[in-house]
């Protein structure tokens, strides 16, 4: 609510506020140009041959059939690529990426690793043309036994993905003699552990010890634009791609690694973009379509469809997990131990660490010791998935800590806030916590509407989770320009996939006093704005806001030396306060700045603001935690589970435009819903993927979802100027849990795999009702 | 002196010490003091004259973006921990 001043009771003017989104017009009037609208004369369209097989040696390949097709104009396999050898590694920001395998993933060489790996590649004039070619390129594979989960992979005589793989990582895989472990092939790339206090002890002090296993199974983003990809390699050598993607600049720097070429290039012009969640975060077909452009002398677009998005595009990892956990009657918990390993897929870079440090982020245990694994399989290379590693790891966690709830006879929330991180407790990876928000949102749940109402019915179950995710910080840039009329345009290096463009727009029109529909936000390809990090880690509000907030204080500065100027008086002397610049005394009238603005060219010329910041590395600059109640109902007869209502609190630090805030915690929990009930990538018994759309790849859609419902909880982060915390990600954290325990308050059915789909539930309430209904009738006999 | 954490793994080489005194006034000067009290440490944290892209340094709670030129106090706690990539 405002005041008469016009601000909110935080003293804002536009931060707090619900203006209409920058990009809501184009994109609800169909304007919005999205990857595949892209089209230059002459442009050819590319296809990818896939690989039928999940794990196969590549004895040969012949396309000259293809090439002799009218309308071919190129054919490219892997022996287009450079030999990057081993272990090439890429600086991307401050992240480190294998190129080599990278490289491997956009083409294969001689052998393919998954259902669906790219083989060669068609530019033609038609994509009908190119699908045509792609039938003709014949390639003659060696069938080798697939490996499709960690179970089989980490035995120790299991199939081989990757000879050359080495375990390693700051920490040792199993040799106890060696830190990087021995010298021999295997499919564990790599073990990390975090070890505090002595779990013995702690287990000997409780109560009550539970040792459960979990398990979670692949699942997709979802987003529902395909991944595209149009390159144009200019006659100067330089390409231009035109990308869907989360990080312009790590589009430009991989694709320079994996052709060997300079960043400076290359130029990345991201377009708009349907959807990512963390998913186009990497490339796959942009060095194809550039090898293309090249052989052919052409444009070359090149879009996946949807069943190559899910056989080839980076879903997250399944994983396994034991957990071990105890309390005391009371209800503190005195000690837990983790064991949890990942599918990477086909190379190794899946989210096991970040998974071993967020599993018991929410609570302040005094003895843990967590163990975490990379694992590689016959399954897709995973990519970021919204808070990657961390939503499997809490389904394993926060159930387990729902059954110790049960034993101590205790409110589950009232457990999660006796036993809540606050400042000052040492995460799961060690460092403490400033201050955090971990025990109000499991407040705000328990003082909330939903969980003080009586759930009534049969069948009928609620539960709660908490869940814990970082912060990113990283590189950012941006840039403020002041027209003349007093308008503002903002330069941007985040790609916009969640409203970063109203938020930023936001920041910098409550610093220079003026609305938020006079700034314009503008996201510039690699050429015209600094370098800036990815969209993702729940950094962009944060980090590049605080860019934005740096570049707009520059502005603000040169707007006072013109104001200076103007009145013949000394910077120091001008004032800005609510939107006006005023001098020290009397004897000038104030000015708003737009007003100031049109007397740019007579004082100086143009204003340009920059900002551009490192804010520190992932985790750096706050963490986020949410908490979920979900209702449901379970048909006994079918398995199926009804949502009947969803509440999440979540801690945003300061909620810039909260409506944005509100929806990335329902996209967040909706997803989460998705992961907990239906999604599941089905592979055959030869690893051939069977689900490879949405018919059978099962999303939540409005049928499936009540209005969820989101508290806004705003716990200031102490290392930022305007309190914010990401909200992008923590949402989809706790869901899966939430939901498995409401169906056990609801059946009496403990559910440790996920989905919890019709089938795997109902099989579970038949093997709870079968002991039932034989002690039945044995009381009966 | 300031105060490194050793990561859980690497206890081996620190005769199974979680917690090491060390001196130094930047991480760089750190690790070389950890080196000369354990040998073979410093190969698990640097590679090409920089900190691992694998790692990330905390340093009294705040993860520093500098690498070794990140700076120590005297009492300081220092946490090597898994870089991370988000979503």
């Amino acid at each position: 609510m405002a005041d008469s001043n016009g601000t909110n009771k935080d003293g804002y003017k536009v931060i707090g506020t619900r203006p209409i989104r920058h990009d809501g017009l184009e994109k609800v009037t169909g304007q919005a140009k999205y990857g595949a609208d892209f089209s230059f004369p002459g442009m050819l369209f590319g296809k990818i041959l896939r690989s039928p097989h999940a794990h196969a040696r590549i004895r040969s390949i012949n396309f000259d059939q293809a090439l002799k097709v009218p309308g071919v104009h190129a054919v490219v396999t892997g022996a287009d690529l450079p030999d990057l050898g081993h272990g090439a590694m890429a600086q991307v920001g401050e992240l480190v990426v294998n190129t080599s395998y990278l490289s491997q993933n956009v083409l294969a060489r001689g052998k393919v690793l998954y259902d669906g790996h790219a083989v060669a590649a068609v530019a033609a004039t038609s994509p009908h043309i190119a699908e045509e070619a792609l039938r003709l390129i014949e390639v003659d594979y060696e069938i080798l036994p697939p490996v499709m989960a960690v179970e089989e992979a980490m035995k120790p005589d299991a199939p081989i993905l990757l000879p050359e793989l080495r375990s390693k990582f700051i920490a040792s895989r199993t040799d106890p003699g060696s830190p990087e472990g021995p010298d021999k092939p295997t499919n564990i790339a790599a073990h990390i552990q975090f070890k505090r206090g002595d779990t013995e002890a702690g287990f000997k002090a409780a109560d009550f010890v539970i040792e459960r296993e979990y398990r979670t199974n692949t699942v997709h983003q979802g987003y529902i634009e395909p991944h595209n990809a149009l390159c144009i390699y200019g006659p100067d050598g330089r390409i231009t791609i035109y990308s869907s993607t989360q990080g312009m600049f790590s589009v430009r720097t991989l694709t320079a690694n994996v052709l060997k070429m300079s960043d400076g290039d290359i130029r990345v012009v991201p377009v708009e973009i349907g959807g990512g969640f963390g998913g186009k975060t990497t490339i796959y077909m942009e060095p194809v379509a550039a090898l293309l452009s090249k052989k052919s002398g052409r444009p070359v677009k090149m879009v996946m469809t949807r069943a190559e998005v899910l056989r080839a595009s980076g879903p997250t990892s399944g994983a396994k997990f034991k957990v071990k956990m105890g309390a005391t009657k009371d209800g503190k918990i005195t000690a837990a131990e983790v064991w949890m390993a990942y599918e990477a897929g086909a190379f190794p870079g899946s989210p096991f660490a970040p998974g071993a440090m967020t599993t018991l982020g929410p609570y302040d245990i005094p003895n843990t010791k967590i163990d975490s694994y990379d694992v590689v399989v016959n399954r897709p290379k995973v990519a970021a998935y919204r808070a990657p590693g961390s939503p499997a790891s809490a389904f394993a966690c926060e159930c387990a800590i729902d059954e110790l709830a049960e034993k101590c006879g205790m409110d589950p929330l009232d457990m999660r806030i006796l036993n809540g991180s606050h400042e000052g407790t040492a995460q799961p990876a060690g460092p403490p916590f400033k201050k955090i928000g971990a025990i109000e949102t499991a407040q705000a749940v328990r003082n909330s509407e939903h969980y003080k109402s009586k759930l009534e019915g049969p069948n009928r179950g609620r539960g709660v989770a908490s869940g814990f995710w970082f912060n990113g910080g990283l590189q950012s840039s941006a840039a403020v320009n002041i027209h003349n009329d007093g308008t503002v345009s903002l330069v941007l290096g985040s790609v916009d996939i969640g409203g970063s463009r109203a938020a930023m727009a936001m920041i910098a029109a409550e610093l220079l006093g003026v609305d938020a529909t006079d700034v314009r936000p503008l996201v510039a390809d690699t050429d015209s704005i600094g370098y800036t990090d990815v969209t993702g880690g729940s950094r962009v509000t944060l980090a590049s806001g605080l860019a934005v907030y740096e570049a707009a204080n520059d502005a603000l500065r040169q707007l006072k030396e013109r104001a200076a100027k103007l009145w013949e008086r000394k910077p120091e002397e001008v004032e800005f306060s609510g939107g006006i610049f005023s001098a020290k005394g009397n004897g000038v009238p104030p000015m708003k700045l737009k007003e100031l603005a049109t007397k740019l060219a007579r004082t100086g010329g143009p204003i340009t603001g920059r900002g551009a910041v490192n804010a520190g590395a992932v985790g750096a600059v706050g963490n986020a935690f949410a908490t979920v109640c979900v209702d449901v109902e379970v048909d006994k007869d079918t398995g199926k589970v009804q949502i009947l209502r969803a509440t999440i609190a979540q801690d945003a630090g300061r909620a810039i435009h909260p409506s944005y805030v509100e929806g990335q915690m329902q996209g967040g929990v909706a997803q989460g819903i998705g992961w907990a009930l239906n999604e599941e990538y089905f592979y055959d018994e030869k690893g051939v993927l069977r689900n490879t759309g949405f018919l059978d790849y099962r999303m939540p859609t409005c049928l499936d979802l009540p209005m969820i419902e989101a508290i806004v909880v705003e716990v200031p982060n102490p290392s930022h100027p305007l309190g914010i915390r990401g909200v992008g990600e923590v949402g989809i954290v706790p869901p899966m849990a939430a939901v498995a325990n409401a169906i056990y308050h609801a059946v009496g059915v403990r559910m440790r795999e996920l989905p919890m789909s019709p089938p795997r539930l109902l099989k579970a309430i038949l093997a709870q009702r079968r002991p039932q209904e034989e002690s039945q009738a044995a009381a009966a006999d | 002196m300031a105060t490194v954490v050793i990561p859980a793994l690497l206890r081996k080489l620190t005769d199974g010490k979680d917690r090491v005194a060390v001196q130094g006034r930047n991480i760089g000067q750190v690790i070389e003091d950890l080196e000369r009290q354990f040998p073979g440490l410093r190969e698990h944290l640097v590679e090409n004259g920089d900190i691992k892209p694998s790692i990330a340094v905390s340093v009294d709670g705040e993860m520093g973006a500098g690498g070794l030129l990140d700076p120590v106090r005297e009492s300081s706690e220092i946490f090597f921990i898994p870089a991370l990539g988000g979503g």
